[in-house]
């Protein structure tokens, strides 16, 4: 029974994971740019959460309403006024001005919040628990959190493979230069995909935000799970993603239940094993 | 073109390099000479400065020579340190001794780790290399030996080997970590004048052309890869030499050692040797004159990163070098025509 | 009319120049061949009238409109289209979503699915399957009708027949001339020099980045030709 327990408990968590790695999985798809602020950008949209609950009173699930849009438009300018830019230049611009940015982020919310640890308070779901036939109980909160998790990549399924938008975005991940010749205008389009990146952010953020206390420092070990998802699920298909996280997440579970200590290492070695052994990752689809 | 009575000969020295050859002996000779004219802050400042320029060499050699963009560095500085600490407290190992494994240790640990990463290309390959610290970084905080969480201090007994004397030790520290330095730079300069130098400036510009022509691209990054990391483990030691202290977060700190000296080499000049000077001075100077304002210092150098990353991506000395045309570390080479008198009397 | 004039064009790929001063013409509902050896810059001259390559403004003419410099997505939008050497199909989608792709710049005009699907028959039964498992000859009308979809006045066709067999080039030179009879004016790449000249009614024959030769394609002399082709 301890097994089934901490089976659920990664695969769960696993749906966190997914929500992390969906900005980096189509940031990478669509305009091939690995973006290093990505973990900054999630704490990010915790701090956005938190502002907008302390000055609207919301709950953090209602402050969705604020801090989605924020997001989304942040991506879209950051994309448009700056990113855009760094995509003919090769390997470094895209790697080393994310890289800025991440750093800009991180002491900017340090100056401005203070390197206190902060929590957004949702109530009584956090705690709240539902038994299982079998007499497991799950946790309700990372229930729902999967559940928006599958939602979401259901959504973004439909968006890529029924809508004329989803069409274009798979055509410029095939191939740029023809999609612009076809008529396509990619710099639009690559704005659009950040920005729909950073609602997935904007969510991954405040439902973080709720489970766990963050402070200005905590991008990065957020980038490094999401990018762990990314490449054990396989570049370039959303559902492997999903699948990527649970592996991590099951991985994880099974270090802590060894020793708690072990709980993140578990993942990394995790990681490292299939780089090794499989390092196109379980389903991979991108073309390069 | 030359005529078929003049021949060529080929030079490696421009005049700016004469110039600044005779600049640096004077800077070095004062350099040297510090412990007797300055105060201690004054040393541990220089010797700062020296350990950072060493350590952004060879970030310059990995990244803006092999292609290899790593971000995970700052995991052979702690291997490096934390190698000096335990082969001093719990093995009682002569502390010069112990200084001089630290290297060869983060080396012979950057072997398997190169067969991890070298399977991620580009950005990829950069975040591996951050999950392998991170992992080195969590290995520290669980192995008890090690101090685990709260590290390890160097105990006054192994600080006596080096000398008794305060002063002397610090003296020996400084001339040390500038030696080490120097030794450094003096490598990545004589690599890069070398054919291999043009080997890698070949792969640096276009892998699959110089595989083409037979440059062994894969051993060359391999070599690379694993000399650089000896060497950073050997800046390791001696940083934490001088610390006293080494814990896991400061041991593997992304900050301390990596993002900083990323930017140093961004902003002086990725792919030059000149580059890490400038940057280095440009970090020390921000960080001193905005010392009063908490890390707004690290945003200025983001920002100063970013701009630079796209007005002029070669850096402030890649951008003197196109307008001026100047090599103050002359690794390129020239042809000189010789006139004919000339060639007659050989 | 003149749809198309550039003048003294030239092109640069980074420090290599690639086009030296080309002027070239082409009339309303014209078919012009452009021939020459591999490297002589025919490719890059259709993707610098597609604004795929920077140009000065008024080095392209379209319409008497200067549009040198413009993005490939205007250029599509103003009518020109353009069919990309080695059929440049988007593997990730079916045939059937790369002809509506063509859409997304469109203008209003004759071409429609069901149109293009009238000209290729073959492709609306396989409309559903992904682009690359079709024939070279099938795909290279799927990227014709991905072409068309946005209803060109100018469509630019690089190296229709490479890779194809003479049966299967026959056929599409046959589609050709019905796109030509709808008023499309056409500017064709080959290496098929014998196809290019059948086809069109005139041609320029261009060699290392220069034009050698332009001249009406009836009764021309296939000798002077040679020696423009080859720079005698």
């Amino acid at each position: 029974m301890a097994w089934v327990n901490i089976f659920i408990q990664g695969a769960l968590l696993g749906g966190f994971y997914a929500l992390f790695a969906i900005g980096l999985s189509m940031s990478f798809g669509i305009m091939r740019l690995v973006n290093i602020a990505h973990g900054d950008f999630i704490v990010l949209a915790a701090y956005v959460g938190m502002v907008a609950v302390q000055s609207t009173g919301l709950s953090p699930f209602l402050s969705l309403v604020i801090v989605v849009p924020v997001m989304f438009a942040l991506g879209y300018a950051l994309q448009r006024g700056l990113l855009n830019f760094t995509l003919s230049g090769g390997l470094l611009p895209p790697l080393l001005v994310t890289f800025g940015i991440s750093v800009i982020i991180q002491n900017g919310l340090l100056q401005g919040f203070g390197a206190y640890d902060h929590r957004l308070q949702e109530g009584a779901i956090e705690t709240a628990s539902l038994r299982l036939p079998g007499g497991i109980d799950v946790g309700v909160y990372p229930l729902v959190v999967f559940a928006v998790a599958v939602l979401g990549i259901g959504a973004l399924q439909l968006l890529f493979y029924r809508t004329r938008l989803g069409r274009a975005f798979r055509a410029v991940s095939d191939d740029a230069d023809t999609a612009e010749l076809m008529g396509i205008d990619n710099r639009k389009l690559y704005a659009l995909a950040l920005g729909i990146a950073m609602v997935f952010t904007a969510i991954a953020g405040v439902l973080f935000g709720i489970r766990t206390i963050f402070d200005p420092a905590a991008g990065p070990i957020r980038l490094i799970l999401a990018f762990e998802a990314v490449i054990i699920g396989g570049l370039g298909s959303f559902w492997g993603t999903l699948i990527g996280g649970m592996v991590l997440g099951i991985a994880q579970a099974i270090g802590a239940a060894l020793n708690p200590n072990w709980q993140i290492l578990a993942g990394h070695v995790a990681f490292l094993v299939l780089l090794i052994v499989r390092p196109s990752g379980l389903f991979p689809r991108t073309r390069d | 073109m030359v005529s078929a009575a003049e021949t060529v000969r080929v030079e490696r020295a421009t005049r700016a390099s004469r110039v600044f050859a005779v600049v640096a002996a004077v800077v070095l000779a004062a350099l040297i000479s510090l412990p007797w004219w300055g105060d201690p802050g004054d040393m541990r400042l220089i010797a700062e400065m020296a350990y950072y320029v060493a350590l952004a060499q060879l970030w310059n050699l990995l990244a803006g020579y092999a292609g290899l963009v790593s971000v995970g560095q700052q995991a052979y500085v702690g291997l490096g340190g934390y190698m000096l600490f335990y082969l001093t407290g719990v093995w009682n190992v002569n502390v010069y001794v112990a200084v001089l494994l630290a290297g060869p240790f983060a080396g012979l640990m950057a072997i398997p780790v190169s067969f991890a990463v070298f399977r991620l290309r580009g950005a990829y390959f950069a975040i591996g290399t951050w999950v392998v610290s991170e992992v080195f970084a969590l290995l520290a905080s669980l192995i008890t030996v090690l101090g685990a969480g709260s590290g390890l201090s160097l105990t006054v007994p192994i600080l006596q080997e080096i000398s008794p004397d305060r002063d002397v030790r610090d003296t020996m520290l400084y001339l040390m970590t500038l030696a080490v330095s120097l030794f450094v730079t003096g490598i990545v300069y004589l690599l890069l004048r070398s054919r291999h130098g043009l080997a890698l400036t070949a792969i640096r510009d276009s892998e699959h052309a110089s595989a083409s022509l037979g440059v062994n691209t894969f051993r060359t990054k391999f070599i690379i890869y694993i000399a650089t990391a000896t060497c950073t483990g050997l800046i390791g030691a001696l940083i934490f030499l001088q610390k006293l202290r080494i814990s896991p977060e400061a041991g593997f700190s992304i900050n301390d050692w990596t993002v900083v000296v990323i930017f140093m080499v961004v902003i002086g000049g990725i792919g030059t040797i000149e580059g890490p000077f400038i940057g280095m001075l440009i970090y020390i100077f921000l960080r001193e004159w905005l010392a009063d304002y908490g890390t707004y210092y690290l945003i200025l150098l983001g920002l100063i990163a970013i701009v630079i990353m796209l007005k002029a991506p070669s850096g402030l000395w890649g951008w003197v070098v196109q307008r001026y045309n100047l090599q103050l570390f002359p690794v390129g080479r020239r042809l000189v025509p010789t006139p004919p008198s000339d060639a007659a009397k050989r | 009319m003149t749809l198309l004039r550039t003048q003294n064009l030239s092109a640069f790929y980074g420090d290599f120049q690639a086009l030296f001063d080309i002027n070239v013409t082409v009339e309303e509902r014209e078919t012009v061949a452009i021939i020459g050896a591999n490297g002589a810059g025919k490719t890059t001259f259709l993707r610098t009238v597609a604004g795929a390559l920077p140009s000065a403004p008024d080095a392209v003419l379209f319409d008497g409109q200067p549009i040198g410099g413009k993005p490939p997505h205007d250029i599509v939008r103003l009518g020109i289209a353009m069919v990309p050497e080695g059929r440049r199909l988007f593997p990730s989608l079916s045939v059937e979503e790369n002809l509506t792709l063509g859409t997304h710049s469109a203008r209003p005009g004759p071409w429609s699915l069901k149109r293009v699907y009238e000209l290729f028959p073959r492709l609306h039964e396989l409309r559903r399957l992904p682009a690359p498992s079709l024939s070279g000859g099938q795909q290279q009308m799927a990227a014709i009708g991905r072409a068309l979809m946005s209803n060109p006045r100018l469509l630019l066709c690089d190296e229709l027949s490479l890779g194809l067999a003479p049966i299967v080039i026959r056929d599409i030179y046959q589609c050709l001339d019905a796109i030509t009879a709808e008023g499309t004016t056409v500017v064709l790449v080959e290496q098929d020099i014998n196809r290019a000249l059948d086809a069109s009614a005139r041609f320029y024959c261009f060699q290392e980045g220069r034009l050698a030769l332009t001249a009406p394609t009836k009764d021309f002399d296939r000798a002077a030709l040679t020696a423009a082709y080859f720079g005698m």
